[in-house]
């Protein structure tokens, strides 16, 4: 890691409190559209509990509610019922640092990948209050630090619109990260790549990881992805959608990515593949 | 020679054939002056009024810029008012669709009953002319914008006023200008008119008073400067609009491959 990038808050932390507190709690939390008769329920009730530096993926057929508990975290969305805390406390409003990356990389076209970069630390507490001063100093050798370390040096000047799919994704990866977010939160970010760039960008993302250990949800399809990334998987059912594994990855980190050909990962994969098989049909 | 050159040449040969097409005929046809004057005399004429004409230029552009920067400031401000909520949206527009399917001529004798004849009534007919399109681009603008750009802002925390001001208003921008082209235009054409029925000064006026002195050649002189005038602000506004929202319609010349 680059000597301009100080130590996350989170590893500072007393392991004593660490695991008090865990990073996010789902208490009982569902989530119903409509009413009466016309009511949706989009999650049943479901408990789940991550601590910090966890990577926990959640796998499950479409439309289970994985994206669900995505909003419910980020703020998009509000439980109708039940709680979630985010590092103890309920998800509500800045103090939460949260950072995440969706499956379209959204990167607002009229700044360039530098801005689109900094935009985290315009809004988010405490890099906001000294934005002025530090947008030509320390923030932007910060985001220089995290484009070097994807591979994207280069292009900190370039507008959206100049870079491939692939290279949106990392941006949209620093993006996340920049603001050192307790909470990383991903929503199929490599769905729209290409077999090889994808898995260029796990190997990008396992780096990342790695070196900064934040928390991280990482919601997929992709079995292979979420084996290869994840120290923990959550198999979702169909909808109205509840966890129904929760299951450790026992595999030494870093991985190398010859590994997701090796006949235990292959096993695991094909075990999930099935759990997931079977809720589908049922 | 490039396409943009050749496309260049061509209009300006379109534009000067134009000219010696007019000249030719008044010539040919025997045109009498007092109908249509040739653009050789017409060119006279404003070379040698030029000192008197000056004057009116700046009062019509005066009235024009003033007019326009309030309708400015008014537009931008009911658009924001407008596009930020959905429900003031749906609210608000049977009213907006009212007040702008009125022909803005008609308000004239309306401003110079309040205000009597002059700058003034000179200077509202250009506001309210423009105020319009810009309520309604600006408003476009911030309702379209893409929920996924804002929800980036969103999960971070910002509140309504910094997603405002980070993702609607320069998402709201390329509408924003491409309304002012069409609003300086307006404006102009707002304060013209007003000189025209009620001032003593501009080149409505001075059209007005040429018309029917018979000065046939001086109204076409204000014509010329009239479209020269438009031509110019339309340009000034198309420039600031490339240099502002260029990344609205990026050019194919710079892909990184």
């Amino acid at each position: 890691m680059s000597p301009n990038i100080p130590a996350s808050a989170a590893q500072q932390v007393d392991p004593a409190i660490v695991h008090s507190r865990p990073a996010l709690e789902l208490q009982n939390a569902s989530v119903v559209f409509g009413s009466g008769n016309k009511a949706v329920t989009a999650l049943s009730p479901t408990n789940l509990k991550m601590e910090r530096g966890d990577f926990l993926a959640l796998v499950g057929p479409s439309g289970c509610g994985k994206s669900t508990i995505l909003k419910l975290v980020s703020n998009l969305l509000q439980p109708s019922d039940g709680l979630v805390l985010v590092g103890g406390k309920e998800a509500k409003g800045k103090e939460l640092r949260i950072g995440m990356a969706f499956q379209n990389p959204t990167m607002l076209p009229w700044l360039t990948i530098e801005q689109n970069i900094m935009m985290p630390l315009k809004i988010v507490e405490p890099f906001k209050q000294t934005y002025r001063q530090d947008k030509k100093g320390a923030f932007r050798d910060r985001v220089h630090a995290l484009l070097a370390q994807v591979g994207l040096k280069d292009f900190a000047n370039h507008y959206p619109w100049q870079l491939s799919g692939g290279m949106l994704q990392r941006s949209n990866l620093c993006r996340a990260l920049v603001h050192e977010p307790d909470l990383l939160l991903l929503d199929e970010p490599f769905g729209a790549l290409d077999q090889f760039t994808r898995e260029e960008l796990w190997q990008i993302m396992q780096t990342l990881y790695l070196d900064r250990k934040p928390t991280v949800l990482l919601v997929t399809h992709d079995l292979r992805e979420a084996g290869y990334l994840a120290n923990r998987i959550c198999v979702m059912s169909a909808r109205p959608g509840r966890i129904i594994s929760d299951e450790p990855v026992n595999i030494p980190q870093p991985r190398d990515i010859s590994m997701i050909y090796s006949p235990e990962f292959v096993e695991m994969t094909q075990g999930l593949r099935e759990m997931i098989a079977q809720v589908r049909s049922s | 020679m490039t396409d943009s050159q050749r496309i260049r040449f061509l209009s300006t040969t379109l534009i000067i054939g134009f000219f010696l097409m007019w000249e030719v005929l008044c010539i040919m046809l025997n045109v009498s002056d007092l109908v249509l004057p040739r653009p050789s005399e017409i060119l006279v004429t404003l070379w040698t009024r030029f000192p008197v004409l000056w004057p009116h230029i700046l009062q019509t552009l005066y009235s024009t810029l003033f007019g326009f920067s309030l309708g400015v400031i008014i537009g931008v401000t009911i658009g924001v008012l407008v596009g930020t909520s959905k429900i003031a949206y749906a609210v608000a527009y049977p009213l907006l669709v009212g007040f702008s399917s009125i022909p803005k001529v008609a308000v004239v004798p309306i401003f110079v009953l309040w205000f009597g004849s002059g700058t003034t009534p000179a200077v509202l007919t250009a506001m309210v002319i423009c105020v319009f399109p810009i309520v309604v681009n600006i408003a476009t603008g911030l309702a379209t914008t893409e929920p996924e750009l804002e929800d980036v802002l969103k999960t971070l925390g910002a509140s309504k006023t910094e997603i405002l001001w980070n993702v609607g208003l320069p998402r709201a921008m390329p509408y924003f200008f491409a309304s002012l082209k069409v609003a300086i235009t307006l404006s102009f054409v707002g304060a013209v008119l007003s000189e025209t029925v009620a001032s003593n000064m501009g080149i409505g006026n001075v059209m007005m008073t040429a018309s029917s002195n018979f000065q046939v050649s001086l109204v076409f002189a204000g014509l010329i400067i009239l479209a020269l005038m438009g031509v110019a602000l339309y340009a000034v506004f198309s420039f600031l609009e490339s240099r502002v929202t260029g990344w609205a319609t990026r050019g194919n010349d710079i892909a990184v491959t």
